[in-house]
């Protein structure tokens, strides 16, 4: 089996450039599916925000509240689905076939809220939980912030919007 | 002792006389079940953290190792391990438990060569009659601290890998019965500039070449010398990039068997772990677990493990860092 010994010992090292190994590994990669991720993330979180609706005129029908009423315990109910489903196990499965379908909506935020928490539970209720939960959720509420600032002032100078 | 650049020769051929596989539940609804010691049904292994699950892990590879070689606790003279937390606690921890002389290792997930390369050079060189070498992982701590909370929905891409959960131990001594380890590369830093965490196999796959192509120059091999040649933890992506870069260096790899143990540790088409297995774990525990019952009963005579090994830290690549790769080749033999 083994080779001829003239053929030993005279394996030519790797002579690749960064560009060059980039290119080849590349064209090596799994391609991926951009229009199925879309659709699937456009039939999930259709799907979410049809489950909120329900509720929200579940909660005008069944308590009378105008929509505006209704919308907080609207948001109340989602969040606790999401956080039930994260603490089984399930939202990550989810999400994982869903992508951006389930991170979008309001239960998306929940559920890097939850599952940041209880990952962190094992450090304590003070830096575990409490220093750890906004790890992923703050930068969603700093940009969010900052996006609604810029915004602002855009209405300011363009003079639209606002009462 | 010192053959070619990097490659050291044990010529006292120190053997494995024991080794210890334990798993999660994942591995063990994958293909190479049978040849696990211990699988554990739940990830939690009815621990409080999933740190305290990664160091049962190790500790009971441990325990086992030492049980198969015949030998008790107090007659190891040196264990070396390693593994992905940060600064290396399973080990360190296991270590305490075990109360003999140890030497923390880091190679990521090269750790399980780098530690079983250096407890052969230990025992081959006199050092001492009874070495171990272990490492560990875990699919939850692995995500707490490379990636996002376990629980978290982020979707993965197809490049991304599975953390194994599972602890691989093997002792080695002087003399014995059992496989024997008769050389091993130690693979120098390649960095080709990948700096995508989801794609580690991709960046560690012209480390792995690297190493095997300078294990073949230092020893005068050839890959036909072994029945089978095992990368670590490439995984879908890297092992077919590794495969054609060797294709294109000219090295002959159709004369071998050219696997990967992030591969063969899951059944790719069902279970949902994207390109394939990764972590220390995954090439300790096909090592341990499933190569070395199949030296020992004869259906392999030869086999090069290389463990391949991303070098980042959950700091470098949010600091736009590419990742150092590294692999260690470690030559398994039947014994006798």
């Amino acid at each position: 089996m083994a080779g001829k010994a003239a053929d030993k010992g005279k394996y030519k090292n790797m002579t690749m450039s960064s560009k060059e190994y980039k290119a080849f590994a590349k064209s090596r990669e799994p391609g991926r599916s951009v229009l199925k991720n879309c659709l699937r993330a456009f039939v999930v979180g259709g799907l979410i925000c049809v489950i909120g609706q329900a509720i929200q005129n579940g909660y005008m029908a069944w308590l009378h509240l105008t929509s505006t009423q209704a919308s907080g315990p609207t948001v109340a109910t989602m969040i606790f689905i999401s956080v039930v489903l994260t603490s089984l196990g399930v939202y990550d499965k989810m999400a994982q076939w869903a992508g951006a379908g389930t991170a979008v909506p309001v239960t998306g935020f929940a559920n890097s809220m939850c599952s940041a928490a209880l990952e962190h539970r094992s450090e304590g209720l003070v830096l575990g939980v409490g220093g750890n939960m906004f790890k992923l959720a703050g930068s969603v509420i700093v940009y969010g912030a900052v996006a609604a600032f810029f915004v602002g002032i855009a209405h300011i100078i363009l003079g639209t919007g606002g009462q | 002792m010192l053959r070619g650049k990097q490659t050291w020769w044990f010529d006292k051929r120190p053997v494995i006389i024991g080794s210890g596989a334990v798993v999660g539940p994942d591995e063990g609804e994958g293909p190479l079940a049978e040849d696990f010691d211990l699988i554990h049904p739940e990830l939690d292994l009815q621990q409080k953290s999933w740190e305290k699950a990664e160091r049962l892990l190790m500790e009971q590879a441990a325990d086992i190792a030492v049980k198969q070689s015949s030998i008790e606790k107090h007659d190891l003279q040196f264990f070396i391990g390693g593994d992905l937390l940060n600064q290396i606690i399973s080990n360190s921890f296991t270590a305490r438990e075990l109360g003999v002389p140890y030497l923390g290792v880091f190679g990521a997930c090269s750790t399980s060569m780098e530690s079983l390369a250096l407890a052969s050079m230990i025992v081959n060189s006199g050092g001492a009659q009874y070495v171990m070498a272990g490492t560990c992982s875990h699919n939850c701590t692995a995500e707490k601290q490379f990636r996002y909370p376990t629980e978290y929905g982020s979707q993965k891409p197809p490049t991304a890998q599975y953390t194994v959960t599972g602890a691989g131990a093997a002792v080695l001594a002087a003399e014995g019965d059992g496989p024997v380890v008769t050389c091993a590369t130690i693979g120098k830093i390649v960095d080709l500039g990948i700096a995508d965490p989801f794609n580690m196999g991709a960046a560690m796959a012209p480390a792995a070449v690297d190493t095997i192509q300078t294990h073949f120059n230092d020893t005068g091999r050839v890959p036909g010398d072994y029945d089978l040649i095992v990368t670590g933890d490439l995984a879908r992506v890297g092992h077919q990039i590794a495969k054609d870069l060797l294709e294109r260096n000219e090295v002959p790899m159709d004369d071998t068997v050219f696997n990967d143990c992030g591969l063969m540790i899951y059944d790719l088409e069902k279970q949902g772990v994207q390109a394939g297995g990764s972590g220390c774990g995954c090439s300790a525990v096909v090592t341990y677990g499933h190569l070395l019952k199949r030296i020992k009963n004869g259906e392999l005579n030869r086999v090069l493990v290389v463990a391949t090994g991303a070098l980042m830290s959950p700091l470098s690549f949010q600091q736009k860092e590419t990742i150092p790769c590294i692999a260690h080749a470690v030559a398994i033999e039947k014994g006798g």
